[in-house]
């Protein structure tokens, strides 16, 4: 038997959800509204006049090899910056745990990277690895690898992906330890006396009880990898060379706002929207059955 | 709702008596930092104090994407200001905006002021004309591409630093002696899209797109696929594979290589100027832009880039004579030929030229006028009077990427400019529609 607090009643729970109810619709619903409504019309930049073209927005987008391309790069885009932030993130966290000393100095330095805004980050990694100054690229040089992400597809991928992990590992971090720190060490101790070694006790014991944290890091970094990586393409590759680093959102801002293609713009958003809350229903049907809570 | 009311009596006395007491308030946004930005505020002073019936705010509003984009919004919530400055490649997107902007010579007109398109040189407001011949917008900071050459690296090639470039043919000998020298990078360019096929087209008089480029009308197609771009194209791909043509980016990245002194040849508008000057510990030079010698019509004339002043519309009487005065102001001669001489940008008056002349100007810092004359050397033809192409920022971008193909050696120059084109031809088609 669950144990439920219950209200007599409609209006009192509804005021205590009006004020998130409030904010959902004016800062979520109501733009949704909109990109969905401009999404079928070719607008004038200046807003001067609207040509009614239904789903012809729709169509010229998915009639466009280009922007079809554009799902595959995001999808290798996203699926690397999830399981690199991740994977790195979870590593850190394991070694972190098991530190006795100095553990939170070596957490306060981890955490430092999440505080940079992505565009600022973008710029770092660009620094460090650009072709005429970078000194990642001049050692490069030196061991005989000619650096050359401005031509090179796969480099820039490359970059564009290390470049928006990094901050994300941060945020990873945290909540790995807090999720390891929070399963019992009797269980990992019993397991210990058993003669199960780290990596056995890891495997059976650690990591699935470590899944809810680990699902909800995956939806969160999904979602950012589809929608905050916007400042790093932008500062270091721009989308290209030629479209290796054009993922759907740098897409609508570049129709958007350098096009001033309002309509394809609007029409991106809606089709972004939908991926991702086609992806959200998946993960929480198929993927969330393999968590233990 | 009695204070309500009270206050707002309080407050609609309060602001006109602050109209009544100070000058027209004439808000000028524009797209300028560092020295230019700075060069800009001067100006801005300098009006403000020669006369008392007006004020000119100048408000910066990040680069020239973000100060459209800023003057877009701003006109949709009716916040409009009085005068935008809008790069060349926005200029098709102002021009549709009919119930947006108000054209300069009405302006002009409205509020009787001396405004003689005669003075003006051809080849810079020619961008900026109807085809009826009426100025829309008044040209602000306008450059155009030439060779920049550095003469030690010549020098070190075993290179006469006066060997002849002023053909294409000659630079790819130039480039081979270069490279054969040990040179790392022979030559590199800024804004390949710009430098490479917009001017290459103008340059060899062949049309860019079709309708006049743009000029008669929306229909308007991309021809930059034509025989000399590609063959154009073929040749720096060639170039590129062999490491004489060194590719540093979209924009103006290869700059740092040529002020650095890496580079031997690098072409780049022609407002380098200033940062060369500053930078570079070598002796360098300015040549006119290469053409390609055996295509008839060349050296035609090379077509400007950089931005003009649109003024917007849905202001009072009174401020329209502000922005007249204003922009007659920018225009006068001695503010023309000092902003001339300060930026490199090329005077957008005859007289100002002149001046800058007869000061002695271009003897002092040779070089320096090679611009204005490959700007004026001939009467522009329908090919190269510039480009009026709507989503034509993107359009670049595109062309970008199709460069980049070509560069890396994954497409022919043909297919390159082939998919550009077709790729451009549909931002076109939308951009007609939504002009219509």
């Amino acid at each position: 038997m669950e144990k439920r607090v219950t209200f007599k009643g409609i209006w009192l729970p509804l005021l205590l959800v009006l004020p998130q109810l409030l904010i959902t619709a004016v800062f979520f619903f109501y733009p949704a509204g909109q990109a969905v409504w401009q999404s079928l019309f070719i607008p004038d930049p200046f807003g001067l006049s609207m040509q009614w073209v239904g789903l012809g927005n729709f169509e010229y987008l998915l009639s466009d090899k280009y922007y079809r391309a554009s799902f595959q790069t995001t999808a290798v885009f996203s699926i690397l910056v999830t399981v690199v932030s991740m994977g790195v993130a979870l590593y850190l966290a394991v070694l972190a745990d098991r530190l006795i000393k100095g553990s939170g100095t070596y957490r306060t330095l981890l955490i430092w990277p999440y505080a940079v805004a992505p565009a600022v980050a973008g710029v770092l990694w660009l620094f460090m690895f650009n072709t005429r100054v970078g000194v990642v690229a001049w050692y490069l040089g030196v061991l005989g690898y000619d650096w050359n992400h401005v031509l090179n597809e796969g480099e820039a991928m490359g970059l564009v992906v290390v470049a928006s992990s990094w901050g994300r590992i941060s945020y990873n971090f945290l909540f790995f330890l807090a999720g390891l720190q929070a399963i019992p060490k009797s269980v990992i101790e019993a397991a210990a006396i058993d003669g199960a070694r780290f990596w056995m006790r890891f495997r059976t014991i650690v990591f699935p009880l470590l899944s809810p944290t680990t699902f909800f890091l995956l939806v969160v970094n999904i979602v950012y990898a589809f929608f905050e990586t916007f400042g790093v393409i932008h500062t270091i590759t721009s989308g290209g060379p030629q479209q290796a680093t054009t993922i759907l959102v740098y897409k609508v801002f570049a129709d958007g706002f350098v096009g001033q293609d309002l309509g394809s713009s609007a029409a991106q958003s809606v089709i972004l929207l939908l991926i991702v809350s086609v992806l959200t229903v998946v993960q929480f049907k198929f993927v969330e059955r393999r968590v233990h809570y | 709702m009695k204070l309500q009311t009270s206050m707002l009596a309080f407050a609609a006395v309060a602001t006109t008596a602050g109209t009544a007491s100070a000058q027209t308030e004439v808000e000028f946004w524009h797209a300028f930092t560092g020295r230019l930005g700075e060069l800009v505020a001067e100006q801005v002073e300098t009006f403000n104090a020669s006369q008392s019936d007006y004020v000119v705010t100048a408000s910066h509003k990040g680069n020239y994407s973000e100060t459209l984009n800023a003057g877009i919004a701003a006109f949709r919530a009716g916040e409009q200001p009085d005068i935008l400055m809008v790069f060349e490649v926005g200029t098709a997107t102002m021009m549709a905006a009919k119930g947006a902007v108000k054209p300069v010579y009405e302006v002009m007109e409205e509020a009787g002021a001396e405004f003689d398109q005669d003075a003006f040189i051809g080849s810079v407001k020619g961008y900026y004309t109807s085809s009826d011949g009426q100025m829309l917008s008044l040209p602000f900071n306008s450059s155009t591409p030439v060779l920049w050459v550095n003469r030690d690296a010549l020098s070190a090639a075993g290179i006469d630093p006066d060997t002849d470039l002023s053909t294409w043919q000659k630079v790819g000998e130039t480039l081979d002696a270069l490279k054969a020298a040990g040179q790392e990078c022979p030559m590199t360019t800024a804004w390949q899209s710009w430098i490479h096929l917009e001017n290459l087209s103008a340059y060899h008089n062949v049309p860019f797109a079709t309708k006049d480029n743009g000029f008669s009308g929306t229909d308007t197609e991309l021809a930059l696929n034509g025989p000399v771009q590609v063959q154009h194209i073929a040749q720096m791909g060639e170039w590129a594979k062999d490491g004489k043509f060194i590719y540093a980016g979209r924009r103006n990245e290869g700059g740092a290589n040529f002020r650095a002194g890496e580079c031997a040849l690098f072409t780049e508008s022609s407002a380098g100027y200033a940062g060369i000057k500053a930078e570079a510990e070598f002796d360098f030079e300015v040549r006119p832009l290469p053409y390609w010698e055996g295509v008839e019509g060349a050296p035609q004339n090379t077509i400007i880039g950089g931005a003009s002043l649109w003024v917007m519309e849905g202001q009072s009487d009174e401020e329209y004579k502000g922005v007249a005065a204003f922009l007659n102001f920018l225009s006068s001669v001695d503010i023309q030929a000092k902003w001339h001489q300060d930026t490199g940008y090329l005077p957008i008056t005859t007289a100002a030229g002149e001046k800058t002349k007869e000061m002695g100007f271009y003897d002092e810092n040779p070089g320096t006028d090679i611009a204005v004359m490959q700007m004026t050397a001939n009467e522009p033809t329908a090919n190269s009077k510039g480009l009026r192409l709507g989503s034509f920022d993107q359009i670049r971008g595109i062309i970008d990427e199709e460069l980049e193909g070509v560069w890396s050696g994954d497409k022919t120059a043909q297919e390159a400019m082939d998919s550009a084109a077709e790729r451009g031809n549909a931002l076109l088609r939308r951009f007609e529609q939504s002009a219509r």
